[in-house]
């Protein structure tokens, strides 16, 4: 039927269309990055100093400060993350207690990232600060630090949320079998339900990682914008993403513009890569789920 | 293992448990406490219809940035939602493994960073066109927006039994006529709340209006012109060294958290209420 | 003997590699009940989706065969004039949830592109509530959406929906196995009733229900149909073992 073969096109043209958005944003990247790929090629990744004016480019520094502040975001998080999922998903999983704290939590996850960046540069860096000087460390108040705590209360709502959902998949006859058996809730949680969710959690995990990676304004506003490798977790530095929101309109040479599309390059080709991975893992594990 | 020792050990963990996803709530409580009542004092009638044109008596207002979210929010649902819901039905409706190579490709379009997304909509836009305008801004936030509406279509064209398209094929429904006049009418409710989510998570996205809408201090709704979002205004204000700007930044937050929060709950109870039951 | 208004001839049908009809013949006659009966994967819904052609919508699906309405290929007119001569209701209730009542009964119409106007759509859809036997319970309550009717309810409005449209043959695929036992006599009354205007092919796996309401049965197994005939005979003297172990209860 001509009525169905046209509807039929239009679908797969909707299917290519965003297929094709990825591969543009790929060549998009690339070809503005291509200045800079052939002065540094992959020594871009390792290179220490960036230094405009000299035209020297390198990543390293900005490799650094995203690595430490989303590790660190993310083991903060973690704790919280999971004992909120645990109390929403077993203890407490129905009733006033449950229905407020899943608002607030949903309310946490609705609050734009430049605004924790701005709560964080106005009530977190303060504290920092005292903090330094109690320990006698240079009392920027921004940092590494400052960034991963923010970061880790910007991931938490994220992360709960995943592993609540994950909590349910969990098969009743399997829990109420653990009971009866003598168990206690911890245990039940430990030996049972962990392990049944396991592959699901890692894969939250690396989406997480993969957020927090590329997370830009509320880091930006807190972590302090300097451009050296960061020596201890209280250093001013700047990730990947940061630097790119600070210097991408004073990038003037075709060589400073190129090298921040270059950054960008690589930010694409990590975060495309951390979340397929994860996203296969958890398809794998609804695969499973839907078989049993 | 000594019983009452587990007992004890049980209790504790449901303590812990208990303690850590309470304290969660502190910092919210915090942040939320530091909008208000910081935000609070820079609002007033004036702060909302006024622009931000600082040396006019009275101080600056925001009515460009609010003014400009809206029209970029509408520049991104134009883009986003038609294209979005076609490759949503392309992931439920045609058979072929390049639906499956299309769904992974959304699914890590979701995970890329704003900033990214910004860098590419200023080169592929920007840079070619001349300037900074409103609609690049759009673009950008659509292509954040997009998966979120895919992802909505398909959940919700998934809900939709089977035994509805029989009933209407049985009736002498061609499969076109059967998308449309039964299958999209029964789920697209599902559609609009997936589209109110995506809304509400890219209001207050700056890191992608940075170097495409760019920002504006003049009152504009000229979509082939730089346009003022409230992201924009609270992490340009925030960065500034003067208190008064920090104070209109504050004002800013707290509105734009105020809209956020407001279609969030509307996203809730029109969920609430418009499930179809089958 | 009535005249046959359905023949089927030679018909085999089946998904991907598997076929789950194989040689059917038999015949259906005009203004009777004819129940198709046998145990679970016997083919018995396949047959009938093959009657208003939608078996052959499923992807994948195999078929070989004829089937004559009227003497007519179905295979030589379109699918869309065949649906809308061979009605079909199904096992679980489905009206269309965003449509209230009245256009529930008439989306048939509209789903065709067929316009009318207000008074032949009261008209149609009166007379189609009517013979559902649901006009009393819903004449005041036609515009609003059909959730709130129970399942009896809503199986009589999707039964009045398919005639609506005046089909010459109506397929009932266990309609009335997701029912109550109030409600599941209250469809086979209307069975009855029906079947002088209209011919009716039901599938059951209920031989009790088959014996109330049927005129004919044929009794099919592991896709073949094993005995055909008159109702009374079926059930008094059935020649093949199968089907005398089947209607005893020897499998289901």
């Amino acid at each position: 039927m001509r009525q169905d073969s046209l509807f039929n096109l239009a679908l797969y043209f909707g299917g290519f269309v965003a297929a094709m958005i990825m591969v543009i944003m790929f060549g998009i990247l690339f070809k503005g990055s291509v200045l800079s790929i052939k002065n540094f090629g992959i020594h871009f990744f390792f290179g220490e100093e960036w230094n405009p004016p000299m035209e020297k480019f390198g990543l390293l520094p900005f490799v650094v400060g995203t690595i430490l502040t989303s590790i660190l975001a993310l083991s903060l998080s973690l704790p919280f993350a999971i004992s909120l999922a645990v109390f929403l998903g077993i203890y407490c999983s129905r009733g006033i207690v449950s229905n407020i704290l899943r608002h607030l939590s949903d309310l946490l996850a609705g609050i734009p990232s430049v605004v924790y960046g701005f709560w964080g540069l106005f009530f977190l860096v303060p504290i920092v600060r005292n903090l330094e000087i109690k320990l006698g460390i240079m009392p920027f108040g921004v940092g590494i630090f400052t960034a991963s705590i923010t970061l880790a209360i910007m991931i938490i709502p994220y992360m709960s949320s995943m592993i609540v959902e994950l909590i349910k998949m969990v098969p009743r006859e399997l829990v109420e079998a653990g009971y009866s058996l003598g168990a206690t809730s911890f245990d039940v949680v430990r030996k049972i339900v962990f392990p049944y969710i396991k592959s699901g959690v890692i894969s939250g995990i690396i989406l997480a990682f993969g957020r927090a990676f590329g997370e830009t304004m509320a880091v930006t506003m807190v972590i302090g914008n300097v451009n050296s490798v960061p020596k201890s977790i209280f250093s001013p530095a700047n990730t990947m993403a940061s630097i790119i929101a600070n210097e991408f309109p004073e990038a003037s040479s075709g060589l400073y513009l190129s090298s921040i599309v270059y950054i960008g390059l690589w930010l694409f080709v990590i975060t495309f890569i951390v979340n397929l991975l994860g996203n296969l893992i958890i398809r794998k594990f609804r695969v499973g789920e839907n078989e049993s | 293992m000594n019983l009452r020792f587990r007992l004890l050990f049980d209790k504790a963990f449901k303590i812990a448990v208990a303690i850590l996803s309470i304290s969660v709530i502190v910092p919210l409580i915090l942040i939320l406490f530091h909008i208000v009542s910081k935000g609070v004092s820079s609002i007033n009638l004036h702060f909302l219809i006024r622009d931000q044109n600082l040396s006019e008596s009275g101080g600056s207002g925001i009515l460009n940035s609010i003014v400009g979210t809206f029209l970029l929010i509408t520049i991104a649902s134009v883009f986003s939602v038609p294209l979005g819901i076609i490759a949503g039905l392309f992931l439920v409706e045609v058979k072929s493994k390049f639906v499956e190579f299309v769904r992974i490709l959304v699914d890590v379009l979701h995970g890329i960073p704003s900033i990214v997304i910004g860098i590419v909509t200023y080169l592929l836009i920007v840079k070619p066109f001349g300037g900074f305008s409103a609609i690049s801004g759009g673009i950008a936030l659509g292509l954040m927006m997009f998966p979120l509406v895919v992802k909505s279509t398909e959940e919700s064209l998934r809900l939709v039994p089977y035994s509805l398209r029989e009933a209407s094929f049985a009736l002498g429904a061609n499969y076109v006529k059967t998308i449309f006049r039964v299958v999209l009418p029964t789920c697209i409710k599902g559609i609009i709340v997936g589209t109110l989510i995506g809304i509400s998570r890219i209001a207050g996205e700056t890191a992608p209006l940075l170097f495409t809408a760019f920002g504006n201090p003049y009152f504009n709704i000229n979509p082939f012109k730089p346009v003022n979002a409230l992201p924009l205004v609270i992490f340009n204000y925030a960065m500034s060294p003067y208190e008064e700007w920090h104070r209109i930044a504050w004002g800013a937050s707290l509105v734009l958290v105020g809209i956020i929060f407001l279609l969030n709950m509307t996203t809730k109870i029109a969920g609430k209420k418009w499930e179809v039951q089958f | 003997m009535g005249s046959s208004i359905l023949k089927i001839r030679n018909l085999k049908a089946g998904y991907g590699k598997k076929w789950v009809l194989k040689n059917i013949n038999m015949e259906v006659h005009k203004n009777k009940v004819t129940a198709i009966m046998g145990p679970s994967g016997c083919g018995k819904s396949t047959l009938i989706r093959c009657i208003n052609r939608i078996h052959e919508m499923v992807p994948g699906a195999l078929l070989e065969g004829d089937i004559y309405l009227n003497d007519i290929s179905i295979f030589r007119i379109s699918p869309i004039e065949v649906r809308r001569k061979i009605g079909m209701v199904f096992q679980m209730p489905n009206p269309f949830p965003t449509m209230s009542i009245y256009d529930n009964v008439l989306a048939g119409y509209k789903l065709n592109g067929i316009r009318l106007n207000k008074t032949e759509k009261d008209r149609i859809a009166e007379e189609a509530l009517r013979k559902a036997f649901l006009w009393d319970e819903v004449k005041d309550v036609l515009y609003k959406k059909g959730n709130f009717l129970s399942g009896g309810q809503q199986q009589r409005l999707c039964i009045a929906r398919a005639l609506a449209m005046y089909p010459d043959v109506l397929l009932l695929d266990e309609p009335t196995s997701a029912l109550d036992p109030k409600a599941t006599s209250m469809i086979e009354e209307l069975i009855t009733e029906l079947k002088s205007t209209i011919t009716i092919v039901i599938v059951t796996h209920n031989t009790a229900q088959a014996a109330r309401v049927s005129d004919y049965v044929a009794f099919l197994y592991l896709g073949e149909l094993i005995e055909f005939g008159s109702t009374e005979k079926i059930f008094t003297t059935p020649s093949r073992k199968e089907t005398e172990e089947y209607l005893v209860g020897k499998y289901g």
